[in-house]
């Protein structure tokens, strides 16, 4: 009984957590890689880019509430996200065609790419800070729990509950759902194969009659969609607020990079790399070992290996590991 | 003289400007911009030595920034002898254990050939450190951080001259760059630049929660200052005579001796402390003037040349028989070391050390877009970068007011738009950076005052 009980501790507090928080990671890191791999830069507009979609699905999600449009124990949140995907669609486009083209035109070398974007980001930010304020927001509405922690310990008879939330199941089917038709689409449609040849090998593919403006106007439509409902999924199960977003963009680079750049499997199991490194290593195991140890053995302290203020810093220390043992991520990106 | 034309016009608009600001808003408010442009102007000399003479990206300003802070504190406030007492001796032993384990990892590296077995040693030495740090450390930590931790609750600093810890934040940034150097500048500029930027937030974390060591969020207060406090300006002798003189007509237009004494004591307020900040502002100048002169010594030298030899074609730097790594390596400690300094100056500037106030978006981002604007490679550049965008950043929030209520005068008071624009004036700052970075890049890729190379 012990023994399950430690196993629900660590499911409650680690595995569905973490599951969710890594489903997060994983769209905004394909969205980097996407445009690691395609666009050839490092894009440090990421986390405000994600922000400006929430911050469109969250005005549409006010509106719909206002005009008594809901979706009964599901989030309103989920009927803007189409809404808000086009607009960051468009949004995207335009920053390209101002922005971006040019310098893909003229072949500038990728940093001065990543300098434009961070003109991007300041922009971005601001319009998102100006719109709707830099506060924190919560715009989560419907039924909050899908297994209440009292429920489980009633159904089971255990000393542990298990909660889940709705936002968590909601992240992590979305999630499956989005990547596989992403995948689905770049490995089995001409034009997913058009832009991994793009990818590739740019030259080889222009030879062989590849629209490259197709390809770069598709990739930014992946893009947007990734960016809105990644950046969604994470208000949800959060809360919104700009300078969230903006510092997300570091786990995110973390994700890509450790999965592999360029590579967007490698960056879907990156994001459930770090978000599971994270969570592991600044958990205190205190209760699970009293729970699994016989009573002598029982530990008085937290059992806790690093304090959880270095959340962030413990998947920054991965990069920095993998960066230094297998520049390239753990399954093959492209060659730093 | 010719070549320097538009440096002098740049500069005296520069100039006039913050001119400008003290007779229209207050004289206060302009040498406190003048301060942190003269701040900004260090740390994007910093940058531009990474970036525009060697072509390094250092996304990392942030951390630099934040360890020249730390070491303001650890050099100028007293020491906390009963934190000492209660655990000094834990984080000694901790200092030695960390010494030890690095001397026995270059031992078992030299020593042995490489191979499994010694990837394990290793591996085994670094998790018995932890472990022993660890268990060391908590006990200590946990002693420091309960004397009078509304007051201290850290180790305290060496109690010396804060003038110190400029020199000293300039080591602290150059061993932190020896590390990152040895183990990010490999990498392609992009991953350079994410590398950089995670490591600095990590040392921003380090010192945000290592409470023994910086107080973390709970800041420090009250340091030290190089320059006298207003307060007692206010009672010398000397400085009154001296404020009277100066407004001598002034108070001869009033009759009365008890009116006088109060404007008096008025202008003697304000004067005092436009007094500290013009100290501060000349100790400031005095750093910018040195390093300007070294850097504008090193770009010219042969060495300056090798540098932009490496930046502008790597392999045949390398062909010519330079030292690419090694290069890269000291320059990269060379520029964080100006970081480096340039935050100690901060913290002492502000009499204060926040370690949450360090964000990304200040201390990294902006730094860049003041290099970027002003013309990487030119040390003129980069310090008017440094002057221009910190002056837009202050004077962001002024001119939207004006021109929102420009644009929007049609519209009545309590039009809804008119009323949220007015209330999210401070964000546009970030889009006013934002186009100005995107318009640089695009028609003046180069700079304000772009890097010129005269070749004899």
């Amino acid at each position: 009984m012990d023994f399950i009980n430690a196993i629900v501790l660590l499911l409650n507090y680690i595995f569905v957590p973490a599951l969710a928080y890594g489903s997060q990671l994983a769209i905004g890191a394909i969205f980097v890689t996407l445009i690691y791999g395609i666009l050839r830069f490092a894009n440090f507009a990421t986390g405000d880019m994600m922000s400006f979609g929430t911050m469109v699905a969250i005005l549409f999600t006010w509106y719909f509430q206002s005009i008594g449009i809901s979706l009964g124990v599901l989030p309103t949140a989920l009927i803007a996200i189409p809404f808000a995907i086009i607009f960051m669609i468009l949004y995207m486009l335009t920053i390209d065609k101002l922005v971006f083209s040019y310098y893909r035109i003229k072949k500038s070398p990728p940093v001065q790419l990543a300098m434009v974007s961070i003109g991007v980001m300041f922009v971005t930010q601001a319009i998102v800070r100006i719109i709707i304020g830099p506060f924190d927001r919560r715009f989560f509405d419907g039924e909050k729990f899908i297994l209440k922690a009292t429920e489980f310990k009633e159904m089971t008879g255990l000393n542990e509950g298990l909660t889940v939330k709705s936002t968590q199941v909601i992240t992590i089917l979305i999630t499956i759902i989005l990547v596989s038709i992403l995948f689905w689409f770049l490995n089995k449609t001409k034009t997913g194969k058009s832009m991994r040849a793009y990818s590739d090998n740019e030259d080889l593919a222009l030879l062989s009659g590849i629209d490259p403006k197709k390809v770069v106007m598709i990739t930014w439509i992946i893009a947007g969609i990734l960016a809105t409902i990644g950046g969604v999924l994470y208000g949800l199960d959060k809360s919104f607020k700009p300078f969230t977003y903006f510092n997300n963009m570091l786990p995110i680079f973390a994700a890509a990079i450790v999965g592999g750049i360029g590579n967007p499997f490698g960056a879907f199991l990156g994001g459930y790399v770090i978000a599971f490194a994270e969570i592991l290593i600044t958990y205190a195991y205190k209760k699970f070992f009293t729970y699994i140890l016989p009573e002598t053995l029982e530990p008085d302290s937290l059992i806790q290996l690093l304090s959880t203020d270095y959340k962030f810093a413990v998947s920054f220390s991965i990069l920095v590991i993998v960066l230094l043992f297998r520049p390239t991520g753990i399954f093959k990106g492209r060659v730093l | 003289m010719r070549e320097y034309k538009n440096v002098i016009v740049a500069y005296s608009i520069m100039i006039l400007l913050i001119i400008l600001v003290g007779v229209f808003q207050s004289w206060g408010i302009a040498l406190s911009i003048l301060n942190l442009c003269l701040i900004s102007a260090v740390m994007t000399m910093g940058a531009n030595i990474q970036w525009g003479y060697a072509g390094l990206i250092n996304f990392g300003v942030m951390g630099y920034t934040a360890l020249g802070g730390l070491a303001a504190v650890l050099v100028s406030v007293a020491p906390v002898e009963e934190a000492w007492s209660a655990g000094g001796i834990n984080i000694i032993a901790c200092f030695f254990i960390i010494i030890g384990m690095i001397f026995s990892i270059r031992y078992v590296l030299k020593k042995f050939t490489k191979s499994k077995k010694r990837t394990y040693g290793i591996i085994s030495l670094i998790v018995i450190g932890l472990v022993l740090l660890r268990l060391v450390s908590e006990p200590g930590i946990e002693n420091i951080e309960a004397v009078d931790p509304a007051k201290t609750g850290f180790l305290g600093g060496l109690g010396m001259p804060i003038l110190f810890s400029w020199i000293v934040g300039g080591f602290f940034a150059a061993g932190l760059a020896y590390i990152v150097g040895k183990v990010a500048l490999g990498l392609r500029a992009d991953y350079l630049a994410i590398a950089t930027l995670l490591i600095s937030e990590i040392v921003i974390a380090v010192i945000k929660h290592e409470d023994w060591l910086s107080r973390g969020v709970k800041n420090v207060i009250g340091l030290k200052r190089p320059v006298p406090y207003e307060i007692d300006l206010q009672n010398t002798p000397w400085f009154i005579n001296l404020v009277e003189k100066f407004n001598s007509g002034k108070l001869k237009l009033i009759n009365s001796v008890a009116e006088r004494q109060d404007v008096l004591n008025q202008l003697v307020i304000d004067a005092s402390s436009v007094y500290v900040k013009l100290c501060f502002a000349g100790m400031f100048l005095i750093v910018v003037i040195i390093l300007l002169i070294i850097t504008q010594k090193a770009l010219y030298s042969p060495w300056g040349r090798m540098m932009r030899a490496i930046r502008d074609n790597e392999e045949a730097a390398n062909a010519m028989g330079k030292n690419v790594v090694k290069e890269h390596l000291l320059i990269f400690i060379l520029g964080s070391a100006v970081v480096g300094i340039a935050g100690a100056m901060m913290v002492t500037h502000d009499g204060l050390f926040t370690p949450g106030s360090y964000r990304p978006m200040r201390y990294t981002f902006l730094i860049w877009v003041m290099v970027i604007v002003g013309g990487s490679g030119n040390n003129f550049g980069a310090i008017l970068g440094g002057f221009a965008v910190w002056f837009l950043w202050i004077e962001a929030a002024p001119i939207a007011l004006f021109l929102i209520n420009l644009f929007t005068s049609h519209l009545p008071d309590t039009n809804a738009i008119k009323l949220h624009l007015i209330d999210s004036v401070p964000y546009f700052r970030f889009l006013m950076m934002g186009i100005g970075l995107l318009l640089i890049m695009r028609y003046r890729p180069k700079g304000i005052i772009p890097e010129k190379i005269n070749i004899k």
